[in-house]
C-alpha cells in the first residue's frame, strides 16, 4: 500500500462544508440569493424555514446533478439542472404544504421561487457538475446551512428590533419566564418597537450592517497579516469581464493569459474555437483602428463591438 | 487632490459660514414653534441637535476621521429634524431620529457632501414609517386635532390667516409660512441659496394644483395648500440642500419641477394629506440622473460618431 500524498489543495468533505458555511457564505460573502434574503427574513422562524428548505433542495439537487454530470450534455446542462432542481422544489413544497402549513403560508410564493434561486443553480454549475457525489453533497449541506444561519441571523435581528420578539416569543413573555421584577416587564411592555425593521427597508439595513461587520473583521485580519481567502465571486469568466479592480484583470486583454481556466477550458474548448477566432479577428481590427485613428478619438471600443455583432448577423 | 488649471474662483464663504447663515435663517420659525407649542418643543430641538452633534463626534472618533463638528452641519440637521417632529411625540424619538440622520444617512455614506439624501428628511421618513402613531399625532393647545391640510383634504374650511402666521397644528417648525419665508429671504440675501430650486418647486406645484387639484384656479385653495404642511420648510430649507440637489442650474429647475409635481401627486391623489418629505427624498434619489443629462459639454467636445453596422470589417 502506498502512502497517500498529502496535497494541501485537495478538497475534503470537511473543507467543502466549512467553505460553504463560513468562507464562501452564500449570503454574506457571495451575496447570492438576495431575493429570499430580503423578502422572507421578517422573523427568525421564517428565515430558518426558508434556509432549511433551500438546504434540502440544494443538497439533493447537488447529489443528483453530480451523479449525472457525465451524462448531461454540456450544451443543454442549464435546462437539465433546472429540471432537476424544479422537481426537488416541487417535492419539498408539497411536503411543506402537508406537514408545515403555517410555514408554507408564511413563505408563500418564495417556495416555488427556490427553483430560480441563484445559490442552487450556481452551486450546480460551479461545483456539482465538476466534483464527485460525496463532495457535492457536503457542498450543498455547507452552502445551505450557511444560507440558513445567515437568514436566521437577519431574521432574528429584524424581529428583535422591529417587533420585540425572539423566535415568535415577545420580550415580555420571555422576561416573565425568567422571573424578572415586574417593573422591568412593565417598562419593556411600554416600549414601542421600531416597526420599519420588519418592513422592506429594515432588511437592507440589517443585511448591510451584518456584511459590514464581517468585512470589518476580515480587514482586521488582513491588517494583522493573516492570510485571508480572496474570492473573485465570478466563476473566473475573465474573457467576458471588464472589471479592472479584479486581481485577475489583465489590462492588455489577451484572452490567452487569463481566459477560461482548467477543466472548464478543456471541456469547452471545441465549442469555443469558433468564438475565439472571431475574438482574435476583432482584436486585430481593434489594433488597426487604434493605430489609424487620431489620438483624441476614444470611440474605438464601442464600434468594434458593434462590428462583431454585424459579423455574426 | 485634483485641482483644475487656472483661472480659479476664490469664494469667501466657508461651510461654517453657510451653515451659520442657515441656522440664523431657521431661528425665527424655530422660535415661533417654541412660542406656538410650548416649552416641550424646545426640549425636542435641544435633544435632536445634541444627538446629532454627539453622533457625529462619536462616529468621527471611532473611525479615526477628522472631527468636523465645528462646521455646524450637524446642528442644522438636528434643527431641521426637530422642526419636522410633532410636539406631542415622545422625547426619545429625537434620539433615534438624530442617530439615524447622522450615522446612517450622512456618515456611512462619507459625511458632509457625500450623502445622497437629506439627513433630516431621511430621519423624518424613517420615524414616520416606524412610529406612525406618534408622528401623526398633532396636538395644538392640548387638543389632538387634524392639521389644516388634513381638514382641507376632507373638504373642511380652514382659516388662511392663521395658516400664514402659524397658529395651527402641525410639526414644530412647519406651521408659520411667514417666518419660513423670512428665513428663506435671509438665505437668498446672504447668497446661501438661489431661487432656481425654490421657485421652480413652488411654481410647478401651483400649476399642478390648477390642472389636477379639482378646484381649478381658486386662489384661496392654492394659498392654503402653499401655507399648509411642510411645503415652505421643504422648498426653502430642505430641497435646496447643496449635497442632494443637482449642481447644474438647468438640473436644479428640473429637480424643482419634479419635486413640485410629486408633492402635488402625493397631496391630491395619495392617502395622506402631506407629501413634501417623500417628494423631496424622491427628488434626492433622481438627482444623479438629472445631473447626468444636464451636465454641460466641455468646449470643443464632439460626439463620437458611431460607425454603421455591417460595414467593412
Amino acid at each position: 500500500m502506498s502512502k497517500r500524498v498529502k496535497d494541501p489543495d485537495r478538497l475534503t468533505p470537511g473543507k467543502v462544508f466549512i467553505n460553504g458555511l463560513v468562507k464562501e457564505n452564500p449570503t454574506f460573502v457571495l451575496m447570492l440569493g438576495m431575493c429570499p434574503t430580503l423578502a422572507v427574513t421578517s422573523s427568525a422562524i421564517n428565515g430558518l424555514g426558508m434556509g432549511l428548505t433551500t438546504t434540502v433542495v440544494l443538497t439533493m439537487s447537488n447529489i443528483l446533478i453530480s451523479a449525472l454530470r457525465k451524462v448531461i450534455p454540456d450544451k443543454v446542462r442549464i435546462p437539465a439542472f433546472i429540471v432537476i432542481i424544479a422537481s426537488f422544489v416541487t417535492i419539498v413544497g408539497q411536503f411543506l404544504e402537508a406537514y408545515l402549513p403555517a410555514l408554507n403560508d408564511a413563505l408563500g410564493m418564495f417556495i416555488p421561487l427556490i427553483v430560480v434561486n441563484c445559490i442552487i443553480l450556481g452551486r450546480a454549475e460551479a461545483f456539482a457538475s465538476k466534483n464527485n457525489v460525496l463532495l457535492s453533497a457536503f457542498d450543498g449541506l455547507g452552502m445551505g446551512l450557511g444560507f440558513s444561519v445567515a437568514l436566521t441571523m437577519i431574521g432574528l435581528v429584524r424581529e428583535m428590533i422591529g417587533a420585540h420578539k425572539v423566535f415568535g416569543f415577545t420580550f415580555v413573555e420571555l422576561m416573565e419566564k425568567m422571573h424578572l421584577p415586574q417593573g422591568c416587564i412593565d417598562f419593556m411592555g411600554n416600549q414601542t418597537p421600531i416597526a420599519i425593521f420588519v418592513m422592506a427597508p429594515g432588511a437592507f439595513f440589517v443585511l448591510a450592517t451584518l456584511v459590514a461587520i464581517l468585512n470589518h473583521n476580515k480587514e482586521k485580519k488582513r491588517l494583522r497579516g493573516e492570510a485571508v481567502k480572496e474570492f473573485a465571486g465570478c466563476g473566473h469568466d475573465c474573457l467576458n469581464c471588464h472589471d479592472s479592480s479584479c486581481s485577475f484583470y489583465d489590462p492588455n486583454g489577451s484572452d490567452e493569459a487569463v481566459g477560461l481556466k482548467g477543466k472548464k477550458k478543456k471541456k469547452k474548448k471545441d465549442s469555443d474555437d469558433l468564438e475565439k477566432v472571431e475574438i482574435e479577428m476583432v482584436s486585430v481590427s481593434e489594433n488597426v483602428t487604434g493605430d489609424s485613428s487620431d489620438a483624441g478619438e476614444n470611440a474605438t471600443k464601442e464600434p468594434v463591438e458593434e462590428k462583431e455583432g454585424g459579423q455574426e448577423a | 487632490m485634483h485641482v483644475s488649471s487656472t483661472p480659479h474662483v476664490r469664494a469667501k464663504s466657508s461651510t461654517t459660514q453657510i451653515m451659520l447663515t442657515v441656522i440664523i435663517a431657521l431661528l425665527p420659525a424655530a422660535v415661533f414653534g417654541v412660542h406656538n407649542f410650548g416649552i416641550r418643543a424646545l426640549w425636542h430641538i435641544l435633544i435632536t441637535v445634541s444627538t446629532c452633534i454627539l453622533s457625529e463626534l462619536v462616529f468621527d472618533l471611532i473611525t479615526k476621521r477628522k472631527v468636523l463638528i465645528t462646521d455646524f452641519s450637524a446642528v442644522v440637521t438636528g434643527l431641521l429634524l426637530a422642526m419636522n417632529l410633532p410636539v406631542a411625540a415622545p422625547l426619545w424619538i429625537g434620539f433615534i431620529g438624530g442617530f439615524f440622520a447622522i450615522i446612517v444617512v450622512k456618515m456611512l455614506f462619507g459625511g458632509l457632501g457625500q450623502n445622497f439624501m437629506n439627513p433630516a428628511l431621511g430621519a423624518r421618513c424613517f420615524l414616520l414609517i416606524s412610529f406612525p402613531k406618534f408622528m401623526t399625532n398633532f396636538t395644538y393647545d392640548g387638543v389632538s386635532s387634524a392639521t389644516p391640510l388634513a381638514v382641507l383634504k376632507s373638504g373642511g374650511n380652514v382659516e388662511l390667516k392663521d395658516m400664514i402666521f402659524g397658529n395651527t397644528g402641525g410639526t414644530i417648525g412647519e406651521t408659520s409660512m411667514l417666518f419660513l419665508v423670512l428665513g428663506g429671504c435671509i438665505m437668498i440675501m446672504a447668497g446661501v441659496i438661489d431661487m432656481y430650486v425654490t421657485a421652480s418647486y413652488i411654481l410647478s406645484f401651483i400649476v399642478f394644483l390648477i390642472l389636477c387639484g379639482g378646484k381649478g384656479f381658486d386662489p384661496y385653495y392654492i394659498a392654503c395648500q402653499l401655507a399648509g404642511g411642510g411645503l415652505m420648510l421643504g422648498a426653502f430649507f430642505m430641497a435646496t440642500d447643496y449635497a442632494t440637489r443637482p449642481v447644474t442650474k438647468k438640473g436644479q429647475v428640473i429637480y424643482g419641477i419634479f419635486i413640485g409635481i410629486m408633492t402635488g401627486v402625493f397631496r391630491i391623489f395619495g392617502p395622506s394629506a402631506e407629501g413634501v418629505s417623500y417628494a423631496i427624498i424622491l427628488g434626492n434619489l433622481v438627482t444623479p440622473l438629472i445631473e447626468k443629462i444636464t451636465m454641460p459639454k466641455p468646449f470643443g467636445y464632439e460626439k463620437p460618431v458611431k460607425e454603421k453596422k455591417g460595414g467593412k470589417a
